[in-house]
């Protein structure tokens, strides 16, 4: 992988528009105060206020700008799921390398441990973690990341493996080079392309389980805006949304808003990385 | 025979292994609560007495292990004990929303399986045409969308815009089998869609793989017709694969119920766990958590054992 921009130029439509969404979400993350015309959790009007200046998307049940509250969520959903997904990467693939290198009792027990994690549905098992921790958002982000990992765990065992049966792994071996160094220059380079792959992919699965977990009321906690969150505060407007005039329309769009932000970003995350996939499975010149 | 008899059971242990495991777990999800569930549930100010009467109606005066059998021992029976937070038995809670939640699935599934497979071999024998290439993209939307998402659009379609059906789920245990498929239409809809395109995709690849051997290639070059090299030839190779797409995401749709049953106020086990959670009854989510458990891994299971038993070569040993 030589320079990014030369990748960059030869991307195809679908893996721009995925790069175009990712970043205007990450713009509105790290932008979000300066951006939001208004506070995150402050009561600014009447509830329920139409779709007009200076509230262009309302107001919501307690008064708050939904404008202001989706630009804050970004940086909420986004950043809280941004760093389980790094939690899950580093613990998954450090066991699963190690598996991977050291082999015998090591990968025989982290495995099987694997196995059991896995054999239970997520939600189910973050749901009864959940219950005995309480609604947190560090209970939240340790456990979603643990059983994350396991997915991540499995992927990176599999490529090292691969890689470790290659000739130049032996030949480092016979030269005497230690665990780490196999790792480090050997094994992380050669595996970079389907991690990163996989990075973009397991983010999709943390973004959505958390929107789920807070549209489930059991995720991050009001008053900090979400978007799970707010698709749960607004789901019962939708009943009194009519299609007659404009106004009383966007009553059925309150849920959908939240919701679609979220759809939106993990179709332009899929799309970036569909393209880095396409990129390292070979065809890159 | 002998040979495929020993891989299914081979495969049968490991799965009642895994089950027996996942047990354990759940259980001792109870006992890791922080400090004593008498004090935690009846808090600081409650008396010795009241602690002591609790601990007694809940059973936990005995060793963890007496206790994990006999609630193991009950739990098949389908006695799952007794609600933490309103002291009821947790199966005449549970029972019909058991039922409920397997009905939900079930439609789905009827909705969903005959589609996913015919489409998904279409979009085989079609491959690069423009119903494969709208099946490719779909998928990508249902692999992004979250599940509320889905089910609201479908709301405000066809609820709230064409009122066509109800977007309240709420059925009862007297109402007809024709009034409770349209009260369920939407929420069976909402699952159809999270797996269908899935599905189709699934069976899509596995019958491609099929196509491009070399002994598909052989019966086309013998000039066999090719709806015969498709039925006779390639299905029954592909329906291992296929099977084990099923059975997969039925195992799959028993979880993604929770959420619809959210949406739609559905009275189903999902809705009665998430209460259950928030409520931090914990007799209640272990018994809700076992039965989903043990569904996913039961149809996992399932899924191993009929793709064993499809493979002709298996089947067929030399």
């Amino acid at each position: 992988m030589h320079n990014l921009s030369h990748h960059l130029k030869d991307a195809p439509v679908s893996a721009w528009i995925g790069i175009v969404i990712v970043v205007f979400y990450a713009v509105l993350a790290l932008g979000a105060p300066f951006l939001a015309p208004f506070a995150e959790s402050a009561s600014v009007g009447k509830q329920y206020m139409p779709w007009t200046s200076p509230h262009y998307l309302g107001t919501d049940a307690l008064g708050r700008d939904v404008l202001s509250r989706l630009i804050y969520g970004a940086r909420n959903t986004v950043g809280i799921a941004l760093v389980t997904t790094v939690l899950a990467f580093t613990l998954g693939a450090t066991f699963g390398l190690l598996a991977a290198t050291i082999g015998g009792w090591f990968d025989a027990i982290s495995s099987r441990v694997v196995d059991v994690l896995m054999a239970i549905p997520p939600l189910i098992f973050a749901l009864l973690i959940l219950t005995i921790t309480g609604t947190s958002v560090i209970a939240l982000i340790l456990v979603i990341a643990i059983l994350d990992s396991t997915r991540v765990f499995r992927l990176s065992r599999a490529v090292a493996q691969g890689i470790l049966t290659m000739d130049y792994i032996e030949v480092a071996r016979m030269r005497g080079e230690g665990m780490f160094w196999l790792i480090r220059k050997e094994v992380l380079p050669n595996a970079a392309a389907p991690l990163i792959a996989e990075f973009g992919l397991r983010f999709c699965f943390v973004f959505l389980f958390i929107s789920a977990l807070s549209f489930l009321g059991l995720g991050i906690q009001p008053p900090t805006a979400d978007w799970g969150g707010m698709v749960r505060e607004s789901a019962k407007l939708i009943s009194f949304a009519n299609f007659a005039t404009f106004q009383t329309a966007t009553f059925g769009l309150a849920p959908l808003l939240p919701a679609g932000a979220i759809a939106l970003l993990t179709i332009g995350v899929n799309l970036v990385v569909d393209w880095v996939l396409h990129m390292s499975s070979g065809l890159k010149d | 025979m002998n040979s495929i008899l020993s891989i299914i059971l081979k495969r049968l242990l490991i799965g009642l292994l895994t089950l027996w495991i996942v047990t354990i777990i759940i259980f001792a999800a109870i006992e890791l609560l922080p400090g004593d569930i008498a004090t935690e549930m009846l808090g600081q100010a409650a008396t010795e007495e009241s602690l002591a009467a609790f601990r007694e109606k809940f059973d936990l005066n005995r060793p963890v292990h007496e206790r994990y059998f006999s609630w193991l021992g009950g739990a098949i029976l389908g006695d799952f004990g007794i609600s933490l937070a309103n002291q009821r038995p947790i199966s005449e809670l549970i029972g019909h929303r058991v039922a409920n939640t397997f009905f939900l699935a079930g439609y789905a599934a009827a909705i969903a399986v005959p589609i996913a497979v015919v489409s998904g071999m279409l979009a085989a024998l079609y491959n690069g045409s423009i119903f494969d290439r709208v099946l490719s993209s779909s998928t990508l939307a249902a692999i992004s969308f979250p599940e509320f998402f889905i089910a609201y659009i479908l709301i405000l379609i066809f609820s709230v815009g064409l009122g066509w059906f109800p977007s309240l789920a709420n059925v009862d245990v007297d109402m007809g089998l024709g009034e409770r498929l349209y009260r369920t239409f939407l929420p069976a809809m909402t699952l159809t869609l999270i797996v269908l395109a899935y599905m189709m995709r699934m069976t899509r690849a596995a019958i491609l793989n099929l196509l491009a051997l070399p002994y598909i290639e052989m019966a086309h070059l013998k000039g066999i017709k090719r709806w015969r090299v498709i039925a006779v030839h390639a299905l029954p190779n592909a329906l291992a694969p296929i099977i084990n797409v099923i059975a997969l995401n039925l195992a799959y749709l028993i979880v993604g119920v929770v959420l619809v049953e959210v949406v739609f106020v559905y009275p189903g086990l999902g809705q009665i766990l998430v209460d259950a959670v928030s409520n931090r009854d914990v007799t209640v989510v272990q018994a809700a958590c076992l039965i989903f458990a043990a569904t996913y891994i039961l149809l996992n299971l399932l899924a191993d054992i009929l793709s064993i038993i499809a493979n002709p070569r298996l089947l067929h040993p030399r």
